[in-house]
């Protein structure tokens, strides 16, 4: 992770090899109701961007939109500096192309979504081998050792149904970087568990912000977000109120509503 | 007793030979004609789904009628329009009249109206699964026919086969109505034993007791299949009120 300092708020263009995700003027409409207003964000290598917000405002919706699970009513999606093909009516253009950039892209959902007729073992290998072909023997060591990474190795053979909820969700997390994901998307990958359970799930993502995983990460979890992000986006009725590095955002909020909102979740 | 096992015996002059060849044809159409349905029912339900507004249309007036009109008129429907628009296009193509093969036939005419139920039972299923793991599959790359074979056919399997094993049973006694238009199932080959012998009691008996077996090998057949499509799922006996 590169070093929090106050240069990061004067936030230069990145370098275009440098750069991993860039989201340019999204919006996104569910009938009459326009849900994003224009979200610009980028993302270099090794950066972990997170989005806070109050509930509604978007930040799901951004997060889906960046792999197509919606597609954005208009904006520009360039990941890897690969912009993604669009249609007129918003679908993607190349379902290959898609395809390949999704499965590049480790999402973690707020409800694990693990394949609950699968075993953790063979949740974790199903994309590897299934998607990116690579071979039986190496994505089963691969997935082990994954297991072994988020303390389930234990578990392999279980299935997910038989677990606790910080279980499933260190699985997903296995599952997203069975793929060695150039971005892992986390759409609150804490707020379905209990809370004693929080700590554990949220202790795996800060070793994976430590060792330079690229991340955009959407949490309520306030002080996680301070401590692991480079940068932090309040977003506010489907628009960027306010954002820059989070000892700026979480010290000394400029807007009113980000204000209110930091106070209502403290 | 001796002369029940006469009548009964595998070979002439008993019948017991031809009840069997009757059985194993109705399990041959059974087999064919649920297969048929299954894939009738998968496309339907991925129309039904996922479909233009025009094929939903064509797809709710199939279901509807097949599961409305009796089996036994479709039966005579589909087999007298079937095989008639059959010779008229071959003939129109100068071949003459072909002879339609009894066990294609059945297939194709209990296919027809298995399919109907399959296509509902499986659109049922499909929307049981919980959309997250469809969406888990999408978000990863996987293109739509992967996911068809990977998570959508074994995610739904739980939900699908209490149903899937009671259209399986229908099937098997539905091919009993293709006596009507004569093909030599366990039906028809009992009624000619009976009526050649007058021994009806014995043969209907006899035929009786097959069906019961069929119907309780499938039992224990798809309570396998379904033990292995609910596997990861948590046994609901152990929740029980
Ligand atoms: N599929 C959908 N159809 C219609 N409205 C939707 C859909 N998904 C989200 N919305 C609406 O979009 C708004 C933003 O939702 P979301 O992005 O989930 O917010 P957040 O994740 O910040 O809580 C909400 O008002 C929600 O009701
Ligand atoms: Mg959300």
């Amino acid at each position: 992770m590169t070093a929090k300092t106050a240069a990061d708020s004067v936030r230069p263009a990145a370098e275009p090899a440098d750069e991993a995700i860039r989201v340019v003027d999204l919006h996104k409409s569910f009938g009459n109701l326009e849900v994003l207003k224009g979200v610009s964000l980028t993302a270099s290598k090794g950066d972990v961007v997170t989005l806070i917000g109050g509930s509604g405002s978007g930040k799901s919706t951004c997060l889906r939109c960046i792999n197509f699970l919606e597609n954005p009513t208009s904006g520009r999606i360039v990941i890897g500096g690969e912009e993604i093909a669009i249609r007129a009516d918003g679908t993607p253009a190349s379902r290959k192309q898609i395809e390949r950039i999704r499965s590049r892209l480790g999402m973690v959902f707020q409800a694990f979504n693990l394949w609950t007729h699968r075993t953790l073992l063979e949740n974790v290998t199903e994309v590897p081998i299934h998607v990116l072909g690579v071979p039986k023997d190496e994505a089963h060591d691969r997935a082990m050792a994954l297991l072994e990474r988020v303390g389930l190795a234990g578990k392999a053979d279980t299935y997910p149904s038989f677990l606790s909820g910080g279980q499933q969700q260190r699985a997903a997390i296995a599952r997203a970087l069975a793929i060695d994901p150039s971005v892992m998307l986390f759409d609150e990958p804490t707020s379905a568990l209990d809370p004693e359970l929080v700590g554990e799930v949220l202790s795996v993502i800060r070793d994976l912000a430590a060792e330079g995983r690229t991340m955009l990460l959407v949490t309520h979890e306030m002080k996680f977000a301070r401590e692991v992000s480079n940068h932090v986006i309040y977003l506010s009725e489907g628009r960027i109120e306010e954002e820059g590095p989070p000892e700026q955002v979480f010290g000394t909020p400029q807007s009113d509503r980000l204000k209110q909102f930091l106070k209502s979740v403290a | 007793m001796e002369q029940v096992i006469e009548l009964l015996s595998l070979s002439p002059p008993g019948w017991g030979g031809n009840l069997l060849r009757g059985l194993v044809h109705s399990l041959e159409i059974a087999l064919g004609a649920f297969g048929f349905g299954l894939l009738i029912g998968l496309g339907g339900a991925y129309g039904k789904l996922y479909g233009g507004p025009v094929l939903r249309d064509l797809l709710a007036v199939y279901t509807t009628v097949v599961r409305a009109v009796p089996e036994l008129v479709l039966i005579l429907i589909l087999y007298y329009v079937g095989t008639d628009l059959i010779n008229k296009a071959s003939e129109a193509m100068g071949y003459g009249r072909v002879e339609i093969s009894g066990v294609a036939a059945g297939i194709w005419v209990l296919g027809i109206v298995q399919g109907a139920y399959a296509t509902e039972i499986l659109r049922g299923a499909i929307k049981a699964i919980p959309i997250g793991q469809l969406e888990a599959a999408r978000a990863f790359g996987m293109p739509p026919l992967k996911m068809l074979r990977r998570v959508t056919i074994p995610a739904m399997m739980s939900f699908a086969i209490p149903g899937l094993a009671n259209l399986w049973l229908i099937a098997t006694k539905d091919t009993a109505l293709l006596a009507v238009v004569g093909f030599n199932e366990l039906t028809l080959e009992t009624r000619q034993a009976a009526a050649s012998t007058r021994a009806y009691f014995t043969f209907f008996l006899a035929a009786g007791a097959l069906y019961l077996m069929v119907t309780l090998l499938s039992g224990r057949i798809f309570a396998r299949i379904e033990k292995w499509a609910r596997k990861g799922q948590p046994s609901h006996r152990r929740a029980k009120a």
